[in-house]
């Protein structure tokens, strides 16, 4: 499968992910050896076959509605890049 | 008396017996770190204080009666991709490399009840993205028997820090081999418990639904001795599993005697090396030797496994690796012109190629239109392959065969072709995806004098029939350390 | 000639769930609390932490399923909708897209006397985001995770309504099932009731939708009317135009009434949906379904048919107590408290009402207690106090849940009962008042009124009317 440069960038806003030029022609031939490999799974005959999305039948693991954790702000913003008020700051999100 | 020489088992009977003190002990391991780092590189963080205070506390505890354990005193090492409160945790990464939990994870905090002291975190591949602990933030780990060579990977760190005996055992964690690939690599013994079997609670995670936390050590009794401490039910993970079955320790017999073993025809092929095959099958005669059955068999599915695995592991590490963005912690840009930018850049600079590699895949796979195609498929191909040692075990008590195709490559061959680099896993990453426990264990030395690893995978939560075919196995054999190792040991 | 259109209208609604922890962790969902006070490794996604389910948050959707006429999916998972923004810690939201716990269902509206039905495509769980905030001096944003894993679920309508006015009747009548239910405070304002407009239009007559648009940040049922005006209007302008409309979402600024796209080029809007691996499937057995079942509560049909048997009061007056759940509860429980159910309804449909409309207050925010209200009744019907100080006690009793009983002892405004006291004032007023009493003996029954004002006045209405009334009539 050929990845092409718009492939790339969508991949890219996708994962938060700025390639330089060079590490984007990388990443096409990267991600294009490995499709191709991967693509070997065409071979198996997977009709009527479920996808196990958890290996063991295990379910219904639950919490009781109990609070637990008291106010930890300190520890939680201990290790915040920037923080302003007791919130983590970040580049503005409005216009 | 050369502490780092002993098992741990040995290390916590001569501390129970007041031989040595924790503090001793601890500082011994720390002596150890301190002389052979520089040529193995095995740690990405040695917490001197935070031991030694810990080794204190612990013999007045051992004093008093408080603590008995095994492993009371005894220095251990986790990998950097468990959480210790107050002690940098980093994956081996940049965008890490300033992260300080306030929280343990829970495994390790298994480990301190019982009295082991946590001496540091060794280095691993970052975010455990590979199989040669080469890409690492903080430089590659070397392999103790030939430091020109890798230590396996991704848990390299905890084997060559077994190996060159800097410390008597370490926790490592698996998520295609990368427990089991490393100690093969390095001569040491390690054991990926059944998925489910230790919390994941605190281990920073690669592919959800494939890792698990478990032991490197000297030998098989080490290994059963930690893995009991560190297998507890825990409310904190959902997908841990409760069970009474935990006493590892009691399955250390040499008894093989109508154990059934198959191994895979289709294991032995054109790409294993000669001599590990040998070698292999030079484990099989010994258990038969000791009343084991052995039969070769097909086990089917085998080359499916690495792609299946690429796709699921990519896809969930895209989703788990989303939440290092510069925000709520770990490194953010210092220049950046919007939010988007932010993200952006403080990624594409704290990642490293091998991580974005597999981001970029699991993104695509899960991705709108191709999420059929490959996600789903390879889910089907996982079902497929678990089918195929379920359809095994009704058969055969344990599977043997290689961990890997190959002993230790030497430096820098590895990760110019990831292909080929991917397909070293061939051995271990259908156990993962089949949630199964798997031991390797030193079986054979190549012509280069490089360690051959033997892998024993078995059914769901039965650790305790690997642990004794392992240790029967390992009854055969002695120890064998790098020359390196001896000659400072003496 | 111009074309006429037809709205189409499908509604996203996002109801906070009204339990003690949040979805994933044992923090506190406790509205309000200094920013980050109610975090945890789990609900700010720190590395290494995994999330555990709140067995109340599955019982409360599926309580609201079959409220909502819903099939339950009882094999049902979590998936993880994966999308970068700084009030989603793990920069994925755990939600259900393949496997929702309800699907199918259907509420039954009515609009303009005809009553129709809304079908409901899914019901899902997930987790809600944080809070975003502009900080003006350094032009940044603040994150504030306290709301971060409350537990929600998003009811997803099929496109049946046609109008605003259906629009609001399908809001009402499931913000009034979820209140009966215990499940949502569903206050609008709060945002613990959100509702996205997916809206189309389309030629009268045709078959097939238009392309729709989602209209956000609606957080009245007058902003949500007003939004959906503007967005036909602005989709029929673009097609009569010759334009096309662009499937997206678009933000609604109530202050300013018009919308604005909000997306930009960084956003793909391609969500990578997958199973979440850290948490197991769910399944809810046919006893367990039967448990939440049986412990659904009367609601408002029901309530509505008890009342008219039970109660002699007014249908008019029943349907506006049963709209509110608190209504209900407050008039059920003065009653069993032994005040008369009419009079608990005068109170309801008279005070209480004029006092909420006055003050803006909503049913569901009633501060006061239905034994303080009992109370007072008693009071009246004792003739403790006549009806003009039972009025202004009841101001007292709505804004604070005073206890009437001390509020009128410690401020002196018990009846005076004192037949000499009473009968000073009525001689007072006959004697003043010459003229009134001339009128009343020439037989004008109204003079006596003006009597009655002049005695209440002298007793500072802590008089009997009645009383009053009798006892002039009898000195005349």
């Amino acid at each position: 499968m050929t990845i092409t440069d718009e492939t790339i960038d969508y991949v890219g806003i996708l994962a938060k992910l700025e390639l330089s030029p060079e590490e984007k022609e990388q990443a096409k031939k990267d991600m294009s050896d490995m499709l191709d490999y991967v693509s070997k799974l065409n071979e198996l005959d997977t009709e009527g076959v479920e996808a196990m999305s958890h290996t063991f039948p295990y379910n219904n693991v639950f919490r009781e509605d109990v609070v637990t954790n008291g106010d930890d702000r300190e520890n939680m913003l201990k290790n915040a890049p920037e923080q302003k008020d007791g919130c983590y700051k970040v580049p503005k999100t409005f216009d | 008396m050369n502490l780092m020489g002993m098992t741990a088992v040995e290390l916590g009977k001569a501390i129970k017996d007041g031989q040595v003190s924790a503090v001793e002990a601890t500082q011994a391991c720390l002596d150890s770190i301190e002389a052979c780092e520089k040529d193995y590189n095995s740690f990405v963080t040695v917490d001197r204080e935070g031991a030694l205070a810990q080794a204190e506390e612990v013999q007045k505890k051992i004093d008093a009666g408080e603590l008995s354990g095994p492993l009371a005193g005894v220095p251990i090492a986790i990998k950097d991709n468990m959480c210790q409160e107050g002690v940098q945790t980093s994956c081996s990464s940049k965008i890490l490399s300033n992260f300080v939990p306030t929280y343990t994870a829970e495994a390790v905090v298994k480990l301190q009840e019982a009295g082991a002291v946590i001496v540091g975190h060794t280095n691993m591949d970052e975010f455990a993205m590979g199989s040669t602990t080469e890409t690492s933030y903080f430089g590659e780990t070397k392999n103790p028997w030939d430091t020109g060579r890798v230590p396996g990977g991704s848990s390299g760190g905890s084997a060559a820090a077994v190996a060159g005996e800097e410390v008597p055992c370490a926790l490592g964690s698996d998520t295609g081999g990368s427990i089991r690939q490393p100690a093969s690599f390095c001569g040491v013994t390690g054991i990926k418990p059944t998925y489910g079997r230790v919390s994941r609670y605190g281990l920073i995670a690669y592919g959800s639904s494939l890792d698990q936390i478990g032991p490197l050590a000297k030998n098989v009794e080490d290994c059963a001795t930690i893995l009991e401490i560190i297998s507890q039910y825990d409310k904190k993970d959902s997908t841990s599993v409760n069970r009474d079955d935990n006493d590892f320790t009691s399955a250390l017999v040499d008894d093989v005697k109508g154990l059934k073993i198959g191994l895979p025809r289709d294991y032995f092929t054109e790409g294993l090396e000669p001599e590990i095959k040998e070698a292999v099958y030079g484990v099989a005669e010994a258990l038969k030797a000791k009343g084991a059955i052995v039969e070769e068999f097909d086990l089917g599915m085998v080359e499916y496994a690495i792609p299946a695995y690429y796709i699921i592991a990519s896809a969930e590490a895209s989703s788990n690796l989303e939440r290092f963005d510069g925000v709520k912690y770990g490194y953010r840009t210092s220049e950046y012109t919007d939010l988007h930018n932010m993200y952006k850049k403080s990624r594409s600079e704290g990642f490293g190629p091998e991580v974005k590699r597999r981001i970029m895949l699991g993104s695509f796979v899960l991705s709108s239109g191709y999420y059929d195609a490959y996600y789903v498929k390879a889910l089907k191909a996982k079902a497929l392959i678990k089918q195929a040692y379920d359809k095994a075990f009704e058969k055969y008590d344990i599977i043997l065969g290689p961990v890997a195709p190959t002993t230790a490559l030497k430096m820098g061959e590895s990760l110019s072709d990831p292909i080929k680099m991917y397909l070293g896993d061939v051995y271990t990453v259908p156990v993962n995806l089949a949630g199964l426990p798997g031991i390797s264990l030193p079986c054979g030395i190549d012509k280069d004098g490089m360690p051959i690893g033997v892998q024993m995978v078995g059914d769901a939560f039965d650790e305790k029939t690997i642990i004794r075919a392992a240790y029967a196995f390992e009854k055969t054999r002695e120890y064998k350390r790098p020359a390196q190792v001896s000659e400072r040991g003496l | 000639m111009a074309k006429t259109y037809e709205t189409v209208i499908g509604l996203e609604v996002h109801v906070e769930l009204a339990t003690k922890t949040k979805i994933f962790c044992g923090c506190s969902t406790a509205f309000g609390g200094a920013p980050n006070t109610h975090t945890c490794p789990v609900c700010t996604g720190m590395p290494g932490s995994l999330p555990v389910l709140n067995k109340e948050v599955v019982n409360k959707a599926i309580a609201v399923g079959l409220a909502t006429n819903c099939k339950i999916t009882q094999n049902c998972k979590f998936d993880r909708k994966n999308y970068f923004y700084p009030d989603n810690p793990q920069n994925y939201q755990i939600s259900q897209l393949y496997y929702p716990i309800c699907r199918d269902g259907k509420v039954e509206i009515e609009v303009d006397g005809v009553k129709k039905y809304v079908r409901i495509h899914e019901i899902h769980m997930e987790e809600d985001a944080g809070k975003l905030v502009h900080d003006p001096y350094t032009d940044s944003s603040l994150v504030d995770f306290n709301r971060s894993g409350v537990p929600l679920i998003e009811i997803v309508s099929e496109p049946d309504m046609r109008s605003a006015e259906d629009v609001i009747a399908y809001l009402e009548k499931l913000r009034e099932t979820i209140q009966y239910l215990g499940a949502s405070d569903c206050k609008l304002n709060e945002g613990s009731m959100r509702a996205d407009v997916n809206l189309s239009i389309r030629e009268v007559g045709s078959g097939e939708f238009g392309t729709r648009t989602e209209t956000k940040n609606l957080n009245s049922f007058k902003a949500i009317a007003r939004a959906i005006e503007n967005e036909r209007e602005r989709q029929i302008d673009l097609i009569e135009s010759g334009e096309k409309v662009v499937q997206e979402t678009r933000r609604w600024d109530d202050t300013k009434e018009y919308s604005y796209p909000m997306r930009s080029k960084e956003d793909a809007q391609d969500y990578r949906y997958f199973p979440d691996p850290d948490l197991v499937p769910i399944h809810i057995s046919d006893e367990w379904l039967q448990q939440v079942r049986d412990a659904q509560p009367e609601f408002r049909e029901e309530k509505k048919i008890r009342y008219k048997e039970e109660y002699a009061i007014p249908d008019y007056d029943i349907d506006i107590i049963t709209a509110s759940k608190k209504l209900a509860d407050l008039f059920e429980d003065a009653i069993a408290l032994g005040a008369p159910a009419k009079k608990v309804s005068n109170w309801i449909m008279g005070e209480t009402m004029r006092l909420m409309k006055e003050n803006s207050v909503d049913a569901e925010d009633l501060k006061f207690s239905a034994e303080n209200l009992a109370k007072l009744i008693k009071l009246v019907d004792d003739r403790v106090i006549n009806g003009g100080v039972a009025k202004e006690v009841f101001e007292k009793v709505f804004a604070d849940n005073i206890d009437p009983e001390k509020y009128v002892n410690d401020n002196g405004l018990v009846t005076v009962q004192d037949d000499n006291a009473l009968k000073e004032a009525c001689q007072a007023a006959i004697d003043n008042n010459p003229k009134a009493v001339e009128d009343y003996k020439g037989g004008k029954e109204k003079a006596l009124g003006a009597l009655v004002g002049q005695v209440m006045k002298a007793m500072k209405g802590k008089a009997d009317p009645g009383s009053v009334n009798k006892m002039l009539r009898e000195m005349l």
